[in-house]
């Protein structure tokens, strides 16, 4: 699949005049590619095992997928100078289409991490389902949506970023229906389905516009390139410039690319929904800042407004959704969840319209990098919870979570911090700071108005966090049924646990891409 | 002395979660056998609860070394301080320190909660597991001390949050009639007041350039302009106004206060309400001068008639037929002392600030008195109904149990502010300071609150004599049930506020000369 991309980035630039042949030669650094490459491997070897297993042996490959994500994550410590890159051209521009920089490897760590804990998630829920969910094609669509995704942070040109998004999306439509003999399920991939095609093509036809103008593909070049465009054809870069952004903003689920946000997660498997809520939203976001912060910079009076009015409009839109779901109704906590994530995207956004307005933009998106850290451990935790009340609860509704302190009290606590966390309210310290961080970018870039949204909707949304979290802490109703914890999702819950309370005490840990440029 | 502060935070935190763990607390034997020995009790519920008498017991050892320890002559100097960075992305440092501002208040928490946990040794609270209880009260008492203790703008946000959550807890499960909605409303008004507040601390945070109290008081409000000083302190001051709490913002306090539990009530008047008002003094005075001046005189205006306010619905309360609840008339009475208070701050002088932090101390040993003796009311008779209790002709509670009839026309006397006893010297202070208030301040409305406070007063005696006289007095003769007098552990918890209730009245000087200085400073822009 990389060497898709690369090839598909050779030959766009075209290279009008012959090129050498020594020109086209490049070496390739495997060092630097090896996390997606990884993944990528893992997801084949996945399926091919498949073939040859018998029934009961099935679960084994989950836990080989488990480790493929975690062996993938190792290989970032390598990488962790931030200094690599490769498939780089030879000619007198030395652009590359990936590279390894600290952004890349703070990204796909989170990539790999947030599908790391999916998958162990979906350990227990795939062993439960097994009957509706045939395991190797689960494995391998998780991987190579995995893969896509990692691949994407690291993407320095506009065909390998599609590319990668394509990569991470496709499989993700089959993995929301992938449960048999469910209209449901069916029903939320095919809107998923349809919808994302729709923003992806926008988004080509946006890039053929950019290429159109610059005659390049590479985000630097690109930079470079459209200040000394030609003046007729400013009216085709600037349509360019927004068609581009909504790909990636249906990725992030920004408004008004956001109803199928709700459908898509309640009609998908509990972890399938927890896979994208992150990893789904880094692919979003990530290229988001790639294309704007690299790429468009020059045009920043375009996109920086249209992504503030998008982020005010994203975090009211979730929370006021967020607000009206009734605890009864069915699905409401998947549902809750849901609306949520699409609220605390308006907060990703914040930071890379902020990044419009100042000079040095690649500092203020540091503080998107912070918050989705935060953000990805927080709610992966708090959808392990709602994995495990869906076991013995199959409607998940909210009123099912009362009294769960009586049967599972440390559950129910953990459920209350990552709530907490996502409110941002003491005793989640990080929650809290992750807020103020990106609260800050906006006001340091002179976006008043949009702190002042920001404000009023992290007032709406203690309003339903703190509902649920009391909920958890009542006499519970009728009789209360315990809980078992399987050992995967006890692993997910502990992990994610973890993470959060190590945050909580040390922020600094994330804070500080909040402070230094990553690129 | 540094690392005593830091003990002195970290304890009780450190303690809430050794309740929780599954075995009994093996440190409560160690830690200090001298205050164990008194103590028996096999069950493991007794064992949580002896566990925690003996933090709350070595946090109090720890204060009072402290306050031996403090140097006397510099007051206004912060003392014991720490000073780590922390989070080096937003200016945020662990910093710690005392002074004759933070000082007493600090004693007065780390003092009632003792007594709180032996008062719950003895009379375990009804309800869930005394486990839970006992880490919730551990957990309440480190964030009030730390909230007392720390000199960083975000880290007191923190801690005044992290107070919330043990309150509701204590108000949800160990409460009385009609806890739910009460502990409901309690963390919805006090949330959404501090979520307020902390938009106003990032501002000066983020205008300023550094959240360090000591530096921004240094500043003294010198590098914001008085439109960033005005939100500033409008936005703070609502959060800290729902939690003094300031009429019209106090609809919280009176279903808190009746329905929680003896100590829960204990703690919330005694401790809680002090953050409001510490704020105040520490962090809008000193930081926003030019922005707190606007709002002062109606800070004033709405503290005089929370006095007045306070005083008539306990009045009404108090009427015979009025199904009037005992608990419910302390804490109205509360939302007007709590006015003097604010009155004293809002008239930005050395006297009224010294007043009010006196009045601070009073309310907070007074009223914890009062809390107490209604909650040993409650578990002899049962009720907390003002009809109930005062029976056809009156209780009676001289004749049927003379000492706890003593101490609660004793806890009355002290609250209306009879001379020579606490109540006295904060009040007086706080409407002295409101006769002469600031330069900048209209006088003749400062006359006006004066005269309105000083109206209040005699309502205040008005209503708690009408409580004394139809529960203390009357005829003993009348069939009424046999009532037990005070108990040994009730003389324990309580001899100690009655004690310092009195020696306040008579040497008000012990605490004046801790703060006066420490608030001339602050006034005059905090230089050390």
């Amino acid at each position: 699949m990389t060497a898709l991309a690369q090839s598909l980035a050779q030959a766009a630039p075209g290279h009008l005049a012959a090129p050498a042949v020594n020109a086209l030669i490049q070496s390739v650094d495997w060092l630097a590619i090896a996390p997606p490459v990884i993944v990528a491997v893992t997801a084949l070897a996945v399926l091919v095992t498949d073939l040859f297993l018998p029934e009961y042996r099935k679960p084994l490959l989950g836990w080989f997928s488990v480790a493929g994500l975690a062996a993938a994550g190792l290989m970032l410590l390598p990488l962790l100078d931030g200094d690599r890159a490769t498939f780089c051209l030879t000619g007198s521009t030395r652009a590359c289409s990936y590279s390894a920089d600290h952004f890349t490897v703070v990204i796909q760590f989170l990539v790999l991490g947030g599908a790391l804990l999916a998958a162990l998630l979906s350990v227990t829920g795939v062993q439960d389902d097994r009957r509706r969910v045939p395991a190797g094609e689960f494995w391998f669509l998780l991987l190579s949506s995995a893969a896509g995704a990692a691949l994407l942070p690291a993407s320095r040109d506009l065909a390998t970023l599609i590319v990668a998004l394509e990569v991470a999306s496709l499989p993700a439509f089959a993995l929301v229906g992938i449960r048999h003999g469910e209209a449901r399920s069916a029903e939320a991939a095919l809107k998923f389905f349809l919808s994302s095609v729709t923003a992806t093509a926008v988004s080509l036809m946006g890039v053929s516009f950019v290429y159109a103008t610059t005659g390049t593909l590479h985000l630097t070049e690109i930079a470079r390139r459209l200040p000394q465009t030609d003046g007729q054809l400013h009216t085709l870069v600037q349509t360019g410039v927004v068609l581009t952004l909504v790909g990636f903003a249906f990725k992030t689920a920004a408004v008004p690319f956001h109803f199928w946000v709700p459908e898509t997660y309640v009609g998908a498997p509990l972890p399938v929904a927890a896979y994208l809520s992150v990893v789904g939203k880094a692919v979003g976001f990530s290229g988001l800042i790639l294309v704007t912060v690299i790429a468009f910079p020059s045009y920043a009076e375009v996109w920086g407004p249209a992504l503030a009015v998008l982020a005010a409009l994203t975090m009211t839109a979730g929370n006021a959704g967020a607000l009206w779901q009734r605890a009864t109704r069915a699905y409401s906590a998947v549902r809750l969840l849901a609306w949520s994530s699409i609220g605390q995207a308006g907060y990703l956004l914040v930071p890379i319209a902020a990044a419009g307005y100042t000079r040095d933009g690649q500092k203020a998106i540091g503080s998107t990098v912070a918050y989705a850290l935060m953000y990805a451990a927080v709610n992966l935790g708090a959808f392990a919870v709602a994995a495990l009340v869906g076991r013995t609860r199959p409607l998940n509704r909210i009123a099912d979570y009362r009294g769960l302190y009586a049967t599972n009290p440390v559950t129910a606590v953990l459920l209350a911090f990552f709530l907490l966390c996502l409110a941002g309210l003491p005793p989640g310290v990080i929650g809290l700071f992750a807020k103020v961080t990106v609260f800050s970018a906006a006001v340091d870039a002179g976006l008043g108005w949009l702190a002042v949204v920001m404000a009023v909707n992290v007032v709406i949304a203690l309003y339903y966090y703190l509902r649920w979290t009391a909920l958890l802490f009542r006499v519970p109703e009728g009789e209360p049924v315990r809980h078992r914890l399987p050992a995967p999702l006890t692993a997910a819950l502990a992990l994610t646990a973890a993470v959060g309370v190590a945050l909580s005490g040390a922020p600094q840990l994330v804070l500080r891409f909040a402070a230094t440029t990553l690129f | 002395m540094q690392f005593l502060l830091a003990f002195v935070v970290a304890v009780p935190l450190l303690g809430a979660a050794a309740a929780l763990l599954p075995s009994r607390p093996s440190a409560s034997r160690s830690a200090a056998p001298l205050l164990v020995t008194g103590l028996k009790g096999k069950s493991p519920d007794q064992a949580v609860l002896r566990h925690g008498v003996t933090v709350t017991g070595v946090v109090l050892v720890a204060a009072i070394v402290l306050a031996l320890g403090f140097d006397h002559d510099h007051p206004s100097k912060m003392q014991a301080t720490t000073d780590i960075s922390w989070i080096p992305a937003l200016h945020v440092r662990i910093h710690l320190g005392i002074d004759g501002i933070s000082l007493p208040l600090l004693l007065l928490t780390a003092l009632l909660t003792f007594l709180c946990a032996l008062y719950s040794y003895f009379n375990p609270p009804a309800g869930p597991s005394p486990k839970a209880f006992t880490a919730l009260v551990l957990l309440l008492e480190g964030g009030t001390l730390a909230s007392f203790a720390v000199l960083d703008l975000v880290l007191f946000f923190l801690a005044f949050e992290t107070v919330l959550v043990p309150m509701y807890f204590l108000i949800a499960r160990w409460g009385g009639e009609g806890r739910t909605r009460a502990a409901w409303r309690f963390i919805l008004y006090t949330l959404l007041g501090s979520v307020i507040m902390l938009l106003g601390l990032l501002l000066i945070g983020i205008k300023a350039g550094t959240f360090d109290m000591v530096a921004l008081a240094t500043d003294n409000g010198r590098t914001l302009t008085t439109s960033v000083q005005v939100v500033a302190v409008l936005a703070i001051g609502i959060g800290l106004a729902v939690k003094a709490p300031m009429w019209p913002l106090h609809s919280w306090l009176p279903d808190a206060h009746t329905a929680a539990p003896t100590v829960g009530s204990v703690l919330l008047a005694g401790v809680l309400l002090k953050m409001g008002t510490y704020g105040f003094v520490r962090i809008l005075l000193p930081v926003a001068p030019d922005g707190f001046r606007v709002f002062a005189p109606y800070l004033a205006a709405f503290a005089v008639v929370g006095i007045i306010y306070g005083s008539l619905a306990c009045l009404s309360l108090a009427r015979r037929g009025a199904k009037g609840d005992l608990k419910r008339l302390i804490a109205y009475s509360s939302v007007g002392h709590m006015g003097f208070v604010l009155l004293g701050i809002s008239t930005m002088t050395p006297t009224g600030v010294n007043g009010a932090l006196f009045a601070n101390i009073a309310h907070g040993l007074i009223t914890g008195l009062l809390f107490f003796l209604v909650g040993a009311l409650k578990d002899r008779t049962g009720s907390t109904d003002l009809d109930t209790l005062a029976a056809h002709s009156g209780g009676a509670l001289y004749g049927r149990a003379p000492r706890l009839g003593g101490l609660l026309a004793f806890g009355a006397v002290a609250s209306l502010g009879l001379p020579g006893l606490a109540g006295f010297w904060g009040e007086m202070l706080a409407l002295f300071g409101a006769f002469q208030p600031a330069a900048g301040l209209s006088r003749a409305a400062y006359l006006v609150f004066l005269a309105i406070g000083a109206f209040g007063t005699l309502l205040t005696a008005a209503y708690l004599l009408v409580v004394v006289r139809r529960v203390c007095m009357g005829d003993p003769g009348q069939d009424l049930p046999e009532l037990a007098d005070v108990r040994g552990y009730e003389f324990a918890a309580w001899t100690p506020l009655v004690v310092l209730t009195v020696l306040a009245g008579l040497w008000p000087r012990a605490l004046l000369g801790l703060s006066d200085p420490a608030v001339q400073q602050l006034l005059a822009g905090g230089t050390r």
